[in-house]
């Protein structure tokens, strides 16, 4: 990467951010804002103990509980190893003077969605955290990326990191979208196109006039799942949509600031003529709401598909991988997406737990029922979200309809805490990894949209939300 | 962190591809506050049963399996979650090298912080290595070369070289950077004039 001629959005920050380069020829990048929850931190805090080093800039960190915490009945962790871990959290925050929105504290919530809910994320920052998808902040045209432990580490005791530059990578979707199709259905269209390992050693960029069309939410969305690509990081170009979001937000910049940053935000887009390693350009009308029906989030298929035929694989690999999915998943090739009968319905996480999310569910299950076969459970990302949905009535309508209404956390994303599959259950769900195992041993799960997971819920099979009046 | 110059051993055959992290750690151990004592559970929900009972045909079950120091893996191994877990329970069991065709990034970095050296090689040479594994004959990797010996196999891999000057010192890279803490302070207050918002905290 040259510092002359025209630069990307990447480029940019990433030269904004070098301190300099150490005699081991690494990079080292300042990080403006660390996220810290409580899973990925206590063998952390414990290094810095170990080595008696100090939080170098406590201010810059933010941290919540969310991947441990119970959805309902939040006064009493019972699991003994969540509720010390969650307490090891607030014992560490507090040692060492860094901010901590706690369980009962309003603003609690999934660490992606509050990071942007309090204006925290802004754009040209660098942003880490170490949860994977931390990409989600890249909505905003912030660098920002999932790191592990010991770079929490470093990252606590230095502000900065090791890093060598990312390649780029620019995916650009034109075109109106059809109806029915959404920023999910856009991002799991892209995993399967280019794969899990597609943006290995990459940042993406996503432009064109479907993602600048999107709101801040629908973004967040797309950024949230770049990770499941592959990608380090998932960008966006900062417009007014983004500054309009921003605005007013308890950690925005204030008043006296405010141009000064609006200035330097809007010189973050891409130069024109900016080069990229590699290029996609996909055209909307092509897509359709997608569903997945295996065990890695590039087994995508439109809801109009059938689950695919293992003898159709081009590589034995790839025929030995869909064999293995298709029997975790307990389906038959052919059989038909919108025949595949549902357990279970779960309504949340980083991916799809904003405010937005909630009321296309709402809108869809409005006056109507949930199947009798089916647990539907809805999540909201934040103590925030949930408020705002509840002063719009939009609990009362899910409730209505048979959704359970819970209180925010990760929930059955992971399953990390009491919100899980049971062996053999099938869910479908608006989170981000279908992994087995990962919403519960022997669990199964379907990613899509909420708008289809919504109409699911009613139907009780996988529903095409256009075939749903 | 502990040192890496070469390893002799076993290696196991893992013939998947896009083994995730929650396959190689499953979340519900991700509740500890410890680096240590997660071996037992690596790749849990295959190695166990529901009742907790060793699965006898997974591979690390079996002698003499069950003493790899090597994996050898399908295309995109360690993909999904950012959790060190995972590099933390393959050390735990035993393992410090782990051979694919190509890894996720997050898991990549990880592995060097914890001393495990994740080696890239060519779809041929993996079928060659999965078949000396297969086979169990033994490897020998050697850091200072770049080769991996299995039987006849030479195999020649790259790594950039700060990694493998990391590796063969172990250095603590806290420590490193912290010797470049007055370009860090230097940086702050250059950005606290430039960028004065960043640096407010409501």
């Amino acid at each position: 990467m040259s510092n002359q001629g025209p630069k990307t959005l990447f480029d940019k920050i990433w030269s904004e951010h070098l301190v300099g380069q150490r005699e081991d020829g690494t990079n080292l990048l300042y990080i403006d804002r660390h996220l810290v929850h409580e899973v990925t931190s206590p063998q952390a805090f414990e290094g810095l103990k170990i080595s008696n080093r100090p939080v170098h800039r406590p201010e810059a960190t933010i941290a919540v509980a969310d991947h441990n915490v119970p959805t309902i009945n939040r006064q009493n962790i019972e699991d003994p190893q969540s509720k010390i871990q969650v307490e090891t959290l607030a014992k560490n925050t507090k040692e060492h003077g860094i901010q901590y929105f706690d369980l009962m504290d309003q603003r609690q919530g999934i660490v992606h969605i509050i990071g942007p809910e309090q204006g925290i994320t802004q754009p040209g920052m660098t942003i880490v955290c170490g949860d994977s998808h931390t990409s989600t902040h890249g909505a905003f045209g912030a660098l920002a990326f999932g790191i592990g432990t010991s770079e929490v580490e470093h990252v606590l005791a230095t502000q900065t990191i090791v890093q060598n530059p990312a390649k780029n990578m620019r995916i650009s979707v034109n075109g109106e979208l059809p109806f029915g199709v959404n920023s999910k259905d856009l991002i799991l269209y892209i995993i399967g196109k280019i794969g899990t390992a597609g943006g290995t050693g990459h940042v993406i960029e996503y432009a064109g006039s479907s993602i600048m069309g999107l709101s801040m939410e629908g973004r967040m969305t797309i950024c949230n799942m770049s990770i499941e690509a592959g990608a380090r990081a998932g960008l966006i170009s900062p417009d007014q949509t983004t500054f309009n979001y921003i605005k007013g937000r308890p950690y925005a910049p204030g008043t006296e600031h405010w141009d000064q940053a609006v200035e330097y935000w809007s010189s973050l887009p891409s130069d024109n003529d900016a080069n990229y390693d590699h290029e996609i350009v996909i055209d909307s009308s092509e897509i359709d709401p997608m569903v997945t029906w295996g065990t890695s989030p590039e087994d995508v298929v439109s809801v109009k598909g059938t689950v695919p035929n293992p003898s159709s694989a081009k590589t034995e690999n790839k025929k030995k991988s869909i064999e293995r999915s298709l029997e975790y998943m307990g389906l038959k090739p052919g059989t038909k997406i919108t025949d595949i009968k549902l357990d279970k319905i779960f309504i949340g996480s980083c991916t799809n737990g904003r405010i937005e999310d909630l009321r296309k569910v709402a809108s869809i299950v409005k006056d109507k029922k949930i199947a009798s076969h089916v647990q539907a459970m809805i999540v909201p990302g934040s103590g925030l979200v949930k408020k705002q949905a509840e002063e719009e009535g939009i609990d009362k309508i899910l409730k209505d309809a048979g959704f359970e209404w819970r209180e925010a956390g990760c929930s059955m994303c992971l399953g990390m805490n009491p919100d899980q599959l049971k062996p053999g259950e099938r869910c479908a769900s608006t989170s981000n990894r279908n992994f087995e195992g990962r919403q519960g041993r022997g669990g199964r799960t379907h990613l899509m949209s909420p708008e289809l997971a919504a109409a699911s819920a009613i139907t009780g099979n996988i529903s095409d939300i256009r075939d749903f009046t | 962190m502990d040192k890496f110059h070469s390893l002799k051993g076993i290696a196991a055959p893992l013939p998947i591809v896009n083994i995730d992290t929650d396959m190689i750690i499953p979340k519900q151990f991700l509740k500890t506050i410890k680096r240590t004592g997660l071996g037992v559970s690596l790749f849990y929900e295959m190695r166990y049963d529901n009742d907790g009972n060793l699965i006898k045909d997974f591979v690390l079950n079996t002698s003499p399996y069950d003493q790899s120091k090597i994996l050898v893996a399908g295309d995109n191994f360690g993909c999904g979650s950012s959790r060190e877990h995972a590099p933390w329970s393959l050390k735990d069991f035993g393992i410090r090298s782990v051979i694919s065709t190509s890894f996720a990034d997050i898991f990549y970095n990880n592995c060097f912080q914890n001393g495990i050296l994740p080696i890239v090689v060519s779809p041929e040479n993996l079928d060659q290595l999965m078949t000396a594994a297969k086979n169990q004959i033994e490897f020998t990797i050697d850091l200072p070369e770049q080769v991996i010996k299995a039987g006849n196999h030479l195999i020649k891999f790259e790594i950039e070289e700060f990694r493998k000057e990391r590796l063969l010192q172990g250095l603590d890279d806290i420590g490193i950077t912290l010797g470049y803490k007055d370009k860090i302070n230097a940086y702050e207050e250059d950005k606290k004039n430039k960028k004065p918002w960043l640096f407010k905290n409501n």
